[in-house]
């Protein structure tokens, strides 16, 4: 009988170094590939190019601080469709969640902003943004728990919606008239923007991501919730057996999950770009679908997966900056690498066997 | 064991980078000769509108032998703001960037920097801002595209002798981004244009409410192209309408550059701003310590209101000669784009209106723009704001 020349087996258990040096081989084969594409289609040095890139996600201050600042946005999505993920609830609409309460945001910054105290008007904001967020998470939810419709196509149309609702706002309220444009809100009173701590405008941003960070950690890890979430992923069967109401546990999930979008969106506006656009969350709802899988649903590893993503997004502006290269081709670059670190995953889970050497045994 | 494991990383991943951004960033002092000069484009040389201003950096930057750099597939959030002040820390002393929604991040840049020049083009506020670093600059398109409206009234002649068409069919369609002032004057000043040699023409103007939508800008052509347009020109920035033009064989006469490579056999004319003129002369104050105008409006004359090369496979016999004969009388201000016998609003002549110059959220109308006969355009400030909706041009969807 022909056997194949290799059987591929999933693997009960792998050392955590073992799996670290497959990690660490892996971003070497991706850093050697990413030199052979860059000379091959630039004929410039890469490790020049590669000096660049780290360059433009640490080489200054400023650089440093917009690191963190956009680690601490795409963290924040990421942690907020977790809790859906891990209960086997595919939210692909974390991008609406977050231009929900980025609009609502930017509607109280806009209404109120000149009228209210800060200490009144933050608290509003804070409440809005988390009601339109969870709103708009927890209509698919709802569907889902009542007639179990398709979840995934549910939260994606949402977006599409949030989308279509912003540009129609942003048509009405556009300075000047028919330019399609709101321009920043309040920049001479800077009413209902987040207040600079020290001196810097995204540590305010970035603490509140912190707590968020640890508040999902704790909730998964050592709460009775996290608990119910799990078990209704494993199988929502066993969840009804033991007793858990698994459409309260749905709905209860998606309107947290909408709550941290909805929060991450007054980052965004009130903490951040001062404006709201239909490309204020600038596709990164979809970015954190990625960050969260790859950090396999750990909230503690996503902050590193997500800076790294933001690491390369940052490296890959500057070298196009520098060299003068368009800017899709740092993003093969980015594509390259981000491959492996996914591909790698494969191995370890799974062991391949080569047949020769267990016919050797044999003999 | 891990999981503590992870943990210490992080925490030491995180301290690290807050330690790191502790140290202030390296700034250089402009010292008023040496210029280096910070470029931000919204998207990259595959937009035509950015591609134009591109070419003008890069020619202008070799020509005052100044250094330069460029940060493309900038957005218009925060994104903007960042990018001023990087390109700040690498040494410019002067910025500029290219797209509408720009200006509030360039402003709130600038007036936290105040010893950098920011410039920007298309923009409605710095003459009311009170930044004195912040400056604002366009063209008189208008001129270039009525300039390019006589070219598509004259191969509208040439369909009407020829018997392709009758004399009220003469019906032009126009895609647009927004109903913006600058997009209301562009179409206005073609229209006019062409009217000013084929009398019977008419037109429809479809908006797509985006500037760059390279699916819509081609659905527009082809809704202007069923309802029985026999000429098509465009304000929006992909290739979307030049395409949808060669794909129909209807002629076309584009912005922002030649698509001549793309359309051989239908695209007429361009009109385009070259930016080359006033880059050099930004360039040019910083160097002497001048004081940058607060509104800088190019011109024919500056060299920044330019007609490609016509295209005699396309274009009516004798286009070139005509548009020579036009510019020439515009130059010498001898016949007037919006000249308020040329057109009428609702049936009726206009002899006064208050423009939104000052631009504010009620759009207020502040400034009387007509005088001598004409309607004042980009005189009070740079960005157009010519907004009537003339008799003749019908706006097909003006929820944008």
């Amino acid at each position: 009988m022909r056997e194949p020349l290799f059987h591929i087996s999933k693997r009960t258990e792998i050392a955590l170094v073992k799996a670290w040096l497959i990690r660490i081989a892996a971003i070497a084969l991706a850093l050697v590939l990413c030199a052979i594409v860059t000379f091959a289609l630039t004929g410039l040095n890469p490790l020049r190019v590669f000096a660049t890139l780290v360059d433009g996600a640490i080489g200054t201050a400023r650089r440093r601080w917009s690191l963190l600042q956009g680690t601490a946005i795409l963290l924040c999505i990421s942690l907020a469709v977790t809790p859906a993920f891990k209960m086997r609830f595919w939210n692909t609409g974390a991008e609406g969640q977050v231009l929900a309460g980025a609009m609502a945001t930017a509607t109280c910054m806009l209404f109120l902003g000149n009228r209210l105290p800060s200490p009144v008007l933050f608290p509003i904001m804070f409440v809005c943004a988390v009601i339109a967020g969870s709103v708009w998470g927890v209509i698919p939810a709802l569907f889902k728990a009542k007639w179990n419709t398709n979840e995934t196509l549910f939260t994606l149309m949402m977006n599409y919606i949030a989308m279509q609702i912003i540009n129609y706002f942003v048509y009405q309220w556009a300075v000047p008239k028919g330019s399609g444009q709101i321009g920043i809100i309040n920049g001479d009173t800077k009413a209902g923007w987040l207040p600079a701590i020290f001196g810097q405008s995204y540590l305010c941003n970035i603490l509140i991501v912190v707590v968020i960070t640890i508040f999902i950690f704790i909730y998964l890890r050592f709460s009775k919730h996290g608990y119910e979430i799990a078990v209704v992923g494993e199988s929502e069967n066993t969840a009804r057996y033991i007793g858990i109401n698994v459409k309260r546990v749905i709905i209860r999930t998606m309107l947290l999950s909408g709550a941290i979008c909805g929060i991450c969106g007054l980052l965004i506006v009130s903490g951040t770009d001062h404006t709201v656009t239909r490309d204020s969350a600038g596709g990164q709802g979809f970015t954190a679908i990625m960050v969260s899988w790859l950090a396999k649903f750990d909230p503690i590893v996503m902050i590193f997966v997500s800076m790294l993503i933001i690491f390369l997004q940052k490296g890959a502006i500057e070298i196009s900056t520098q060299f003068g290269l368009n800017k899709s081709f740092s993003e093969i670059l980015t594509g390259i690498i981000i491959f492996f670190i996914i591909g790698c995953e494969f191995f370890i889970n799974y062991q391949i066997h080569f047949n020769h050497s267990r016919k050797e045994a044999k003999a | 064991m891990k999981k503590v494991l992870v943990a210490l990383l992080a925490a030491l991943l995180v301290l690290s980078c807050l330690a790191g951004c502790g140290n202030g960033g390296k700034k250089e002092e402009a010292n008023g000769k040496t210029v280096k000069v910070g470029f931000i484009y919204l998207h990259d040389e595959n937009s035509t509108y950015d591609r134009n201003f591109m070419e003008g950096a890069k020619a202008a930057c070799k020509a005052q032998g100044v250094e330069f750099l460029e940060k493309t597939g900038i957005p218009e959030t925060n994104a903007c703001y960042e990018a001023a002040l990087d390109l700040i820390d690498h040494g410019c002393n002067v910025i500029f960037a290219d797209s509408f929604g720009h200006e509030s991040f360039l402003a709130q840049a600038a007036s936290e920097n105040p010893d950098v020049q920011f410039c920007h083009a298309t923009g409605t506020t710095a003459h009311t801002a009170n930044i004195a670093n912040l400056h604002n600059a366009f063209a008189s398109i208008y001129e270039g595209r009525y300039l390019a409206g006589v070219a598509a009234g004259m191969k509208l002649n040439e369909m009407i002798e020829s018997g392709a068409i009758t004399a009220e069919g003469a019906k032009m369609g126009y895609v647009g981004a927004y109903t913006y002032a600058e997009v209301i004057s562009g179409y206005t000043s073609f229209f006019l244009g062409a009217r000013s040699v084929c009398p019977s023409v008419t037109m429809q103007v479809q908006f797509t409410g985006s500037w760059y939508d390279e699916t819509l800008e081609k659905e527009a052509a082809q809704t202007l192209l069923n309802n029985g347009c026999v000429l098509i020109s465009q304000h929006a920035d992909s290739m979307g309408a030049p395409t949808a033009c060669e794909e129909a064989g209807v002629p076309n006469v584009s912005y922002n550059g030649s698509t001549i490579s793309a359309c051989p056999n239908t695209f007429i004319v361009s009109s385009r701003i070259n930016w080359q003129p006033y880059f050099e002369y930004m360039i040019q104050c910083v160097k002497d310590g001048k004081a940058i105008d607060t509104d800088w409006t190019g011109s024919i004359a500056t060299g920044s209101v330019e007609l490609t090369a016509v295209n005699d496979k396309a274009a009516a016999e004798g286009t070139q000669a005509k548009i020579d004969e036009v510019k020439a009388q515009l130059e010498k201000g001898e016949i007037h784009v919006f000249d308020c016998a040329n057109f009428t609003v609702g049936g009726a002549a206009i002899d006064s209106y208050m423009a939104d110059v000052d631009t504010d959220e009620a759009y207020t109308p502040d400034t009387e723009v007509v005088k001598d006969g004409y309607f004042h355009e980009s005189e009070f400030r740079s960005a157009p704001y010519f907004d009537l909706a003339i008799d003749g041009i019908e706006q097909l969807n003006a929820a944008y």
